[in-house]
């Protein structure tokens, strides 16, 4: 890990989703009707500074704001407030020239290759279009080009007339790693790249990942709610809940002794293979909707350890230890 | 003791096609005693689901269960038997639930309407009994406010809680047996701790059996009291949870079980096996697993091995196995 500049900083950045209130809803407020415009803020405040080379993991449950976060820093999504930066730069204020750079910088590959891959474009197209089109590559070379490509994700240049549709699930996966890569991108967003596939599979394209990192000195950021995959992959791992990180730490410090409580919940009912006859005990609740989330810190109606500050005060993330942060008031409570 | 709840002997289901018979489910046995949880692993294709649908005798045309295939419920044959003896059992003794709980439940029929519905299907009760059942399974499950949860429809409810409301159903009648298909493969983490924890409650009071058919060997480490691995439609290896996951034989069990990341070293590669699951269509010949396994030699070629019985019990079929696991035991 390097301590220099960081590649990608996030600066409380926020997405909030808003549904507009539609003519009816207008009308009604004009009268007097207590209707308001529904937002969900799927990120929250988010800091996050990722060094180059490094592989930060993103976890939580469905709906605590990881894709979107994912999807924030790949730049497919403008954040409604704070900033991101790439190699120091604000992201939004770039000129078109330095913007594209960035974005082209920063990949994106997705869960299902099959909703993320064109069906009606062959394999030499879906690679080959985009480092055409952005100077990467002259149209001429472009044949040897996707060759290379292909052969880097182990997949066979022989079939690059073919479509997606006559690929396994793997293979498929290896299509939408190759297309990322062919565009010479420094930082991955992996958003559940692996989740759709049978074990087997799974590690062949986490060894994918692992190789290419050394191989391209790539950034990663893993997007997972699979805590087996990101402990194994990650050097650090962020965990959120409702938008919110609330823990941040080097990944064998969080597996080994969490230090917020919803962290210590959500490791206890990972199934472990070395795990006999267990009694699965439960976390109480399920995630609450984001459209109104608790006040205070947002996991306080889950928490075994919550006590009066926790549903008035939102906790902020503090550094408990170099390099290892948390967000709970049990911290101050204990120093 | 008696006989076991459920017997399988000699199963194979094939589904016809243009190219010929698939053989989705190739002469499989196994067995499941009174309360215990059998986990049955394998990878997309592999003919775990299949088997799950032919115990509850859902097997549509063009896909038939081949002859001299046995399934004996308390044994009782259920291969052969007039469909409507069989919808008898079904929800009765024999139950059944999905990865996907939204196509379990209609959704546009209320929570109560098709509660009420499943228990007066096989017991002649009032409808107020038979709320006040309904009340009280959704209770046992865990869902809050039960009264007004009845008048709710599924879409009314979260992913979590839908399939509790499937098992709640599914254990209405107290089964002898309960099938579980990937049923908390979609869900979070913390949800499925949730749902495991409940049906394994609900199990342990009931006395039900349960087949819990899943790719995920962690869930079947914590859950089940033996597991068979499935491979291109055979089962390759079973035995109790400890042997199998701990000393596999079957290079294929060896090879799943290292692929997981929590038995690798943080940051180094995974073991991965190589090449990719075959398609039922083009097996190739001899055993199915021969073009991706290490051991693999001239002899795996030929034909499928014979099930080789080891100490404990446990059964693999291979001419190669991880036999120096065995002698470590």
């Amino acid at each position: 890990m390097t301590t220099s500049e960081p590649i990608v900083a996030l600066e409380e950045v926020s997405k909030r989703f808003v549904k507009p209130l539609d003519t009816a809803e207008k009308i009604g407020r004009i009268f007097g009707a207590n209707v308001k415009e529904e937002v969900v803020r799927a990120v929250d405040d988010v800091s996050l500074r990722i060094a180059e080379g490094e592989v930060v993991g993103l976890v939580g449950e469905s709906g605590c704001g990881k894709s979107t976060l994912g999807r924030v820093i790949a730049g497919t999504m403008n954040p409604s407030g704070g900033a991101v930066r790439y190699r120091g730069a604000i992201v939004e204020g770039m000129n078109a020239q330095d913007r594209r750079r960035a974005d082209l910088a920063i990949q994106m590959i997705f869960q299902d290759p099959m909703a993320s891959l064109n069906p009606r474009m062959r394999v030499s197209e879906i690679i080959g279009e985009a480092p055409v089109v952005h100077g990467l590559v002259a149209s001429r070379d472009a044949e040897t080009y996707v060759a290379e490509t292909m052969q880097r994700v182990g997949l066979d240049p022989s079939t690059r007339k073919r479509y997606p549709h006559q690929f396994s699930g793997g293979q498929r996966a290896r299509i939408g790693i190759a297309r990322a890569l062919a565009v010479k991108p420094e930082v991955l967003v992996c958003d559940e790249s692996t989740a759709a596939l049978d074990v087997s599979i799974q590690a062949q394209v986490i060894n994918l990942f692992m190789r290419l990192r050394e191989e391209l000195k790539l950034t990663y950021v893993f997007v997972s709610h699979d805590l087996g995959v990101v402990e194994h992959i990650s050097d650090r791992v962020a965990v959120m809940y409702l938008g919110r990180i609330v823990e941040l730490a080097p990944t064998d410090r969080l597996f080994s002794g969490p230090n917020h409580p919803y962290t210590q919940a959500l490791l206890a009912e990972v199934p472990r293979l070395e795990a006999r006859k267990k009694k699965f005990s439960a976390l109480k609740g399920e995630i609450p909707s984001p459209l109104s989330p608790p006040s205070g810190c947002h996991f306080h109606p889950r928490c075994p350890f919550a006590f009066e500050r926790c549903k008035v005060e939102r906790p902020a993330l503090k550094e408990i230890a170099p390099g290892w942060s948390s967000a709970c008031h049990l911290n101050d409570k204990a120093a | 003791m008696s006989h076991p709840v459920l017997e399988v002997k000699n199963l194979s289901v094939a589904f016809g096609s243009r190219e010929g018979a698939l053989v989705a489910v190739n002469d499989i046995s196994f067995h499941v005693d009174r309360g215990e949880v059998l986990g049955l692993v394998g990878e997309s294709g592999s003919g775990k689901s299949v088997t799950g649908l032919a115990i509850l005798g859902l097997i549509d045309a063009p896909g038939r269960i081949a002859a001299g295939s046995s399934i004996r419920l308390d044994g009782q044959e259920l291969v052969g038997m007039p469909e409507d003896e069989l919808r008898r059992l079904r929800g009765r003794k024999l139950a059944m639930i999905f990865q996907d709980p939204m196509t379990t439940l209609n959704p546009v029929l209320r929570i109560d309407t098709q509660m009420i519905e499943a228990v007066t299907a096989h017991e002649k009760v009032s409808e107020r009994a038979a709320r006040a059942r309904a009340r009280e399974a959704l209770q046992r499950v865990g869902i809050p406010s039960p009264d007004e949860r009845l008048l709710a429809y599924p879409h009314q409810f979260s992913g979590g809680m839908r399939q509790r409301v499937a098992i709640a159903i599914a254990l209405l009648h107290r089964p002898m047996l309960l099938v579980a298909d990937e049923p908390t493969t979609a869900l979070d983490v913390t949800i499925q701790a949730q749902i495991i924890s409940e049906v394994q409650d609900l199990a342990a009071q009931t006395g039900t059996a349960m087949i819990w058919v899943t790719h995920d060997l962690s869930v079947v480490a914590g859950l089940a009291d033996r597991v068979a691995v499935m491979y291109a439609g055979r089962v390759v290896e079973q035995g109790t949870v400890a042997d199998v996951l701990e000393r596999p034989l079957h290079p294929y069990a060896h090879g799943l079980i290292g692929s997981v990341p929590s038995r690798n070293r943080r940051g180094s590669p995974l073991a991965q096996i190589p090449g990719m699951t075959p398609s039922l269509g083009r097996l190739p010949p001899g055993c199915a697993f021969n073009p991706r396994c290490p051991r693999a030699t001239e002899i795996c070629r030929g034909q499928w091995p014979e099930a080789t019985i080891y100490p404990g019990g446990r059964t693999a079929r291979c001419y190669h196995p991880h036999i120096e696991n065995e002698a470590a035991a």
